[in-house]
Order: structure tokens, then sequence, then C-alpha cells
């Protein structure tokens, strides 16, 4: 027989609970409980990288992360990353801009991981962007413009401005 | 032309990058109940018994349905557009659940419970006796004399066999001098692995079957529901919304026709089957494994005196696109290198492996690996420089294809296999690479490919489409050609802002999902024809839209229509370039008008008979460490003549993904199974192996734009080509790096360690020479 457990958390600013499934992932609280479509079902087993979330400013795979864990977590999903005023993020524009969106499947994984990387303050070397971003699969965009948008979006956010329009 | 032809950003990306964009599950109605397939964990037999009562007694469990309660109707799957004639029509081969099973994975009964964990539960409380029957997992196998037979009404395995004959292949081969150069090339069993699994729901609505689906071929469903459920097509209605990538995978009916039919056993209740990944990989569609045997005759200066070519393509359990796609396999060999002598065969042959259907490329990067890998053998059987050696032979400008009338109009092989040598800097790395020694080496090699735009002659190529003016002077149009990421929707919103003469291409909506009920039909996603081919529907309709707003601006301005043309999005009078009103305006005026009000729509089929040779080719370069068997992609070049670009960012984008594809299917892709049982060992992302973003170098995307004479936009196909030659020129890459023709892909370590051993390279001498 099922059980349920009261989670409560903070989900893209607002605090929210809801009894919970104690067999339910992540995911599935945010898919199911929040309706928050944006973390998307790849694998289920943490193969893919579609239902990336931001737990505490950390990218997890939600679906390995269990609903009931998240009690007194701070989340973010994609919804969460656009400003109150409907402006873009910096990395969510990049991602227009370079082109790095075709399907768009694990387009919302690839953002908050990313935002993560980002939000370190560090330059990190090609090779080094090439292994942060790895835990991500993507079959449309052969990772070349998604790589593009967050190089770029690494200078900008150094203020390496000019050296960021030179990224290929 | 202004607004084809730009980099544009995509219509659909602001909602992709926001989360907002729907996919299939993301439409679920609550509530529906959840239907969970039990797969035949034998690979070939016969459900003697199902034993339902231990999951029926499963609180949640609303009812489980076996191979025993299915109807007694076959039904193909190909996405293919309907035949009128039966001749040639799709095989039906399979039924909902089968009985027969013919693959470790098939279809056979299904639990249909009020939540996910109840549906598992059922599907494992299943007790399920087999008589179980040998199987078969090798083509050249199942064509044995004494081979499990898979299908009753196909003896020999053999769904078909079919000849091409040109001249005289064996008076040929008896001219004296002759050079022989033959090989055998082995192509894998690769799956799509589009990170949305495809999944259904369905439901019934005023008698009718709702079927809303991950699918790339709505308008086909809709055809291949009815069928398999024996229900007139117009009783099924298929919505298709965002989807999460398809690669041809989704150009077959998967589950939308066992989903309606478990629906309509529950009384219309919506049911959902949504497919893991596991099963995504080996109960959808793969990719054929075709082996090939070519021998072709050179004279001494190289050029081919007759080719051999045999094809068998491994076709799996059921038929779905079948013969199809080896056909075109065989056919690209003598367009591509014409020879006036040629024998070939192709033959699909049925074995008890996952069921391969249509995937990016449709048979050429199979072709292309093999073509490729034989010519390149060619060029140093008479020690020519392999790019010269192609430059010689290849289709020359002027080809005509006699079946399909495809013209090379241009020099299309010989621009882009030049501008792809420079961008590599080709000739200085060949010669760098020569006689290298030591255990870490690099090489660099290419290939060409040409592929179809759309399936004319073979089967019917026709598009669709609505337009209709919005009181904002902005237009919605609609067709069945559909969105499944390549960026479909923003190529016609460009085509139609141009043809209409409106002032951008965001004031043009493209109703993307579609719906059988109020799209106009088309065919949907493949072949790699929906800008090509909507092309012509959008030219046709744009003018007739155009023609009826003209038409009612006469009235208002009582300027001759003639005398008149949209610009901007405003009516001007051509004479002056004078702008009269505004779309807007006029729009408003004609809705409003309370003696003379019009809604101006237009709408139209084209249905082309023509088709288009699209051309590119692909430059790698490698690094071979001998003694770790490892190869490292140094760099990707693909160069591809698709004629005019109608958003250059979004091609080249295209091509990225191709290029990827390439990669995978040379260098690590393949599903594996177990020889003893059947049972696949690698379905799931961590075991097969998809290359990520660490096995990727910097790939490099270039055109050449000849414009293509029979499209209204210049333009052909792009979607799949990209996937077509890159594998073949990493192996010629290895090649030029080690000296060692490697005849398979992917090209693996394990496959490089006894090539390696083979060729006397693996010695405990590295370390010493090494250092």
């Amino acid at each position: 027989m099922a059980q349920y457990k009261l989670v409560t958390c903070t989900i893209n600013g607002k605090k929210r609970e809801q009894m919970v499934d104690v067999r339910a992932s992540l995911t599935d609280m945010l898919r199911n409980n929040y309706h928050l479509t944006s973390v998307k079902k790849g694998c289920e087993v943490g193969e893919c990288g579609a239902c990336t979330v931001l737990i505490d400013g950390e990218a997890v795979n939600s679906c390995l992360y269990l609903a009931v864990w998240a009690e007194g977590k701070n989340i973010i999903t994609l919804e969460g990353l656009m400003n109150p005023d409907g402006t873009l993020s910096d990395i969510q524009k990049a991602f227009i801009d370079e082109t790095a969106i075709q399907c768009g499947f694990c387009t919302p994984g690839f953002i908050l991981t990313a935002t993560e990387i980002l939000n370190a303050g560090i330059e990190y070397t090609d090779d080094e962007l090439r292994k942060l971003l790895s835990g991500h699969l993507c079959r449309c965009t052969g990772y070349q413009n998604i790589f593009r948008a967050v190089k770029k979006t690494m200078l900008r956010r150094l203020g390496k401005d000019a050296e960021a329009e030179l990224v290929k | 032309m202004s607004i084809v032809g730009k980099s544009e950003v995509r219509v659909d990306a602001f909602d992709k990058a926001t989360g907002r964009t729907k996919y299939y599950e993301d439409r679920m109605p609550s509530g529906a109940l959840y239907a969970r397939i039990k797969h035949s964990e034998i690979a070939h037999g016969f459900v003697k018994s199902i034993d339902t009562s231990a999951a029926e007694a499963i609180e949640g469990v609303v009812k489980v349905l076996t191979c025993f309660d299915v109807p007694d109707i076959a039904f193909p799957t190909a996405g293919h557009p309907w035949s009128m004639d039966p001749g040639h029509q799709d095989t039906a081969d399979r039924h909902l659940l089968n009985r027969h099973v013919r693959y470790y994975g098939d279809e056979i009964a299904v639990v249909i419970a009020e939540n996910e964990v109840a549906a598992m539960q059922g599907v494992r409380a299943l007790k399920v006796e087999y008589d179980v029957l040998p199987f078969v997992l090798d083509v050249q196998k199942a064509m044995e004399p004494d081979a499990p037979q898979i299908h009753e009404e196909c003896p020999g395995n053999v769904l078909k066999h079919t000849s091409m004959a040109k001249g005289d292949y064996d008076e040929a081969i008896k001219e004296e001098g002759l050079i022989k150069v033959e090989g055998w090339y082995e192509t894998p069993m690769v799956q799509h692995c589009h990170i949305e699994n495809h999944g259904c729901f369905a439901y019934a609505e005023n008698g009718r079957i709702t079927v809303v689906s991950s699918t790339q071929i709505p308008h086909i469903i809709r055809r291949i529901v009815g069928q398999a459920l024996g229900r007139p097509w117009a009783d099924i209605q298929v919505i298709k919304p965002y989807i999460g990538g398809g690669f041809g995978n989704k150009q077959d009916a998967l589950y939308e026709p066992l989903c309606a039919w478990c629906s309509t056993q529950v009384g219309g209740q919506c049911v959902r089957i949504d497919c893991s990944r596991e099963e995504t990989f080996i109960s959808n569609r793969v990719r054929h494994a075709i082996r090939f045997h070519i021998i072709t005759w050179l004279h001494k200066d190289g050029s081919i005196a007759a080719r051999k070519i045999e094809c068998f393509s491994n076709q799996g359990a059921y038929a779905s696109h079948g013969h199809s796609i080896v056909a075109k396999a065989m056919g690209s060999f003598p367009q591509i290198y014409p020879c006036d002598n040629v024998q070939a065969d192709a033959y699909t042959v049925y074995t008890n492996r996952p069921v391969a259907g249509a995937m990016r490329g449709y048979g050429m990067p199979q072709a292309s690996f093999a073509d490729d890998a034989n010519i390149e053998e060619c060029a140093l059987a008479v020690g020519m420089n392999p790019i010269e050696y192609r430059n010689r032979f290849i289709m020359p400008k002027g080809f005509e294809d006699g079946f399909s009338h495809n013209v090379n109009y241009y020099d299309s092989f010989r621009e882009c296999m030049e501008k792809g040598r420079a961008a590599i800097d080709y000739d200085r790395k060949l010669k760098e690479y020569q006689n290298q020694t030591g255990p870490v080496r690099r090489g660099i090699g290419m290939a060409a490919f040409w592929y179809n735009t759309a399936v004319y002659p073979i089967s019917l190529e026709t598009s669709s489409n609505r337009m209709q003016l919005n009181l904002d002077g902005t237009v919605t149009m609609q067709c069945g050609e559909t969105e499944i990421g390549q960026g479909a929707d923003t190529a016609y919103a460009q085509m139609t802002a141009e043809v209409v003469g409106l002032a951008s291409y965001r004031d043009v909506h493209v109703v993307s999902c579609q719906d059988t009920d109020i799209t106009p039909t088309g065919l949907g996603a493949y072949a790699s024809r929906q800008t090509y081919v909507a092309g012509f529907s959008i030219r046709q309709t744009g003018e007739l839209l155009k023609k009826k707003i003209l038409a009612y601006a006469s009235k208002l301005t009582r300027q001759m229509v003639e005398n008149m043309d949209i610009r901007d999005g405003s009516i001007v009078r051509v004479m002056d370039g004078k702008v009269l009103m505004s779309l807007k305006e006029l729009a408003m005026t004609a809705q409003y008008n309370a003696a003379d009000s019009e809604h101006i729509t237009a709408e139209s089929t084209y249905t082309i008979r023509n088709n288009a040779y699209s051309f590119g080719c692909s430059f790698a370069e490698v690094e071979v460490d001998i003694p770790m068997c490892k190869v490292r992609l140094l760099n990707l070049v693909n160069v591809h003549d698709c004629g005019k670009l109608i958003n250059p960012a979004l091609a080249e984008a295209q091509v990225h993904g191709g290029m990827s594809m390439a990669i995978g299917y040379g260098l690590s892709e393949q599903l594996l199974f177990d020889e003893k049982t059947g049972r696949p060992l690698n379905n799931n992302l961590l075991d097969y192996k998809l290359s990520t973003f660490m096995d990727h170098p910097d790939l490099q995307a270039l055109f050449v734009e000849n414009p293509e004479p029979t499209s209204p936009f210049g333009t052909k196909a792009l979607g799949e080509p990209p996937a077509c030659s890159g594998a073949p020129a990493i192996r010629n890459a290895i090649l030029q790096a080690t000296g060692v023709a490697i005849d398979k892909t992917p090209i693996t370590p394990h496959v490089l360690f006894a090539e390696f051993t083979k060729a006397g390279l693996i010695h405990d001498d590295w370390e010493k020479e090494g250092t």
C-alpha cells in the first residue's frame, strides 16, 4: 500500500507543501503535483540528464532523487529561471541566440546545469566545460551550439564580452 | 527574396527555452489509465497460455488484455502514404498483441491500471507459458534452407529480393588486366535515441477515438489505427503535439493502435502508453543492419569496368518499412559512381531481432559506408589520391537518373569536395600523415554521398496548406508536414511571409500541432521532404491568398488588381509604389463590412511529380592510439549542397546533429544481443554508447548553395543527408593513419584490437618505441 508523507520545500521561490507518495521521485512530484512540465523524462535512471533541476543550487537528476528528500530544500526548475517581468536569464537568451535548441526536450536540463556552471563564476577551459556538460545527452544538436551558448555566457559573466564575440 | 535566406530565430525557441512547450505527456488528462506492456522473454515461439489471475487481483488493476483477446486483424506499421495499388501496400504482418512471438520484446499482453505501479506489478504477475522455437539473428543464417521460419506466409524468411542490372557484368569482367577490389562491409543495428521516448494516449469522444501521440506522421497514423482496429479511418482523430525528436522511429505506427484499442476495451476511458527507454530501444524500431558484398573491377586508369553489389538487410521480426530501405541503398551505387556494367541484388530478410524501420538516412548511411570503403580501396589499388579518384569518377555534371529523373544540374560533388578539402587542409595533412611510425598516428579521410529529396516516384508526394488572414494583418498557416525539432515551422513562416508579402516571418503564425480533424492533409516529417514539398503548397496557397486579398483591396481602392502588390504587410500600387492601405486595415474592413463581409482564407494541395538530388561529403581527421585501440576524432567537416538555404543558422544546426549521429555510427553505437537467447544486452543509455559532449570535436558545417531549379524556393533535402557520409570518412581516416582497413562499423576498441592484431600492430615493442 502506498504511504504518503508531507513534503515542504521551496519551489521556484515559493514555499510549497504537498502529501507525496514516499516512493515518488522528485521528477514525479514536480511534474504530477506541481505541473512543472519542463522537468522531462528521458530514461528515469539518471542516464540522459533531461530531468535535471537545481537543488540548493546544485544540478541534480531529479529522477534519481526521492521526492521526500526534498524536505526543506530550495528547488529551481526551468519555469523558475525567467525573471518575474517575463525577461529571460542570460543563458536562456544565449540558447535562443546561438540556435542551441532544436526539439527542445534536453533543453531544460542543459540550461539548469549550465546555470550551475555559470554561477560558479569560474573560467573553465573548453575541455572542462565539455566534461561538466557531459551528463546530458542530446540527439539533435551535436552539442556544438549548446557549447557555444554556455561558453559565450561564461565569458560575458566574467566581463569578457569581446572575447565572447569571437567564440565560433 | 528578403525573408527567406536569413538566420531568423526559431518560432518555438522562446517557449522551449522557458519550458512552456507541451509534449504529449504534458497534455495528459488527469485520471488517464496506465497501460503497461508485457513483452516476450523468448526470441521465437508461441504463447501457449497467459495466467492473468494474479495480475487481476492487484489493487488498481482495471483490465488485463492478452494476445488471445485482440481482433484477428493483421496490419502494417510503416509510415508510408497509402497506395491505391494493393501490390504496393506495406506488409500487414502483425497483430495488436502477438501469439506467435518473433523477437525478444514482442508484445504479448497489456495491463491497464489506475496507476503506474499497479500496472507494472500487474505485468510482473502475469504467468506466461511458451512453446519455444529455435531463433535466428543473422541474415545469412536466416536465408539457409533449414533456418527457423519466422512468418508462415514468408517461407525462407526473405521478405523481398530485387535486382538491378545494367550492361553485362559477366561479359565485362572477362576483359584482360582488370583489377579486382572486393570486400564485405558490415553495418550495425542502431537506435534513434531521440531524448523523448515514444508515448501516446487515447480516449473516446462522440463515438470516435482520439489519439494524442508523439509521432512524425499524424495523418498516416490515423489510417493505420483505423486499419488495425477495423474501423473507418474517419473514426479516428490523431493529434500531434511538439515532439522530443523522432529521426524516423516515429515515422511508424508504434503504440498508437494498441493504445486506441485499449481505450475501447475500458469503455472509452483515457488510456496512456509511455515507453520506457528500455522499450524504446527494443520494441520500437531500429536502423537496418545491412551487410554488403561488393566486387569492383577496375581498368588500369582506375575507371570502373564492372561492379557487382549484394545487399543483405536485417529486417528483424516484422516488415515495418521493409525492403524500401535496402532498395534505396542499392539504388545509390550506380548513381554516385556510374558504371556501364552493374549487377546488383538486395535482400530484406526476417530475423528474430527488433524491428527495423525508418531512421535518418533511410539506407544511405549503410550504403555510404560500404561504397566509400570500397571506393577508397579502388583509389589505393590504382595508386591514386582518394580525392582525385573521386573527382575523376564521381557522378558527372548533367547526370540524370533514369528512374527518378533527378538531374545533377551543377557540379555539386566537386564543388563540395573542393570546399571541404580546403576547410580541413586535406592535401597538406594527407602528405604529413603518410609513412608515420610509432604508436600514435594521425590520418585524414573523406567520403561523399547523394540523397533523394522526398519519395517521388516511389510514393505519393503531396502537401496541403491553409492560410487565413487575421484581423491584425498577420497570417495563420497550417500544413501536415510536422515540426519534429528540425525547425520546419520556422522555415514555413519565412516562406509564407515571403510569398504573401508580409513584413516579417513573425507575422506568420504556424499552427505547430497537427490535428487530423483540422489540419489539411499532409504526409508528415520524413524523407527530408518537409521544406521542399511544403514549399510548393506554400507558394501556391500564398499566391491564392494574395489574389483574394488584392481582389478585396480592388473594391476598396478602385485600383486594378494587376497594378497592386503586397509588400512589407501593406497593399501598394505597383506603378508608383504608393502604400494604399495596410493589411490590417484591409482585414478589418473585409471582416466587418456590413454590406460585404469576407473572411479571407486560402487552401490548396500541391502534388509534386519530381524529386531533387541533394549532395554532400564529409572530411574526418583522427588520431589513433594503436596500443590502446582508441580513435580520437580531431576534426569533422561536412559540406552540403541542399540548394538555397531558407535559414542558414538552422541549416547549420541540422548538419551538426546529423554529423553527431554519424560519429556514433562510426565509432560507438551498436545494439548487442545474447547469441544464446536473443536477449538484448545493452538497451539503455549507459551501455549503448551514444556519443556524449566529450566524444565530439568542433563540428564544421559548410554549404554550397546551388539553387534547385524544381523548387519554388531553390531548396532541397537537408534533414537526413548530414548523417550519411561521416562514418566512412572516419573509417578512411583510420585507414590512412594505420594502413588498416576496417570494414565494419562501429569501429570500437574491440574491433580495432582484432584488426590491429591481424595486421601485426599489437606487440610489446610499443613501450620501447613509444618512449
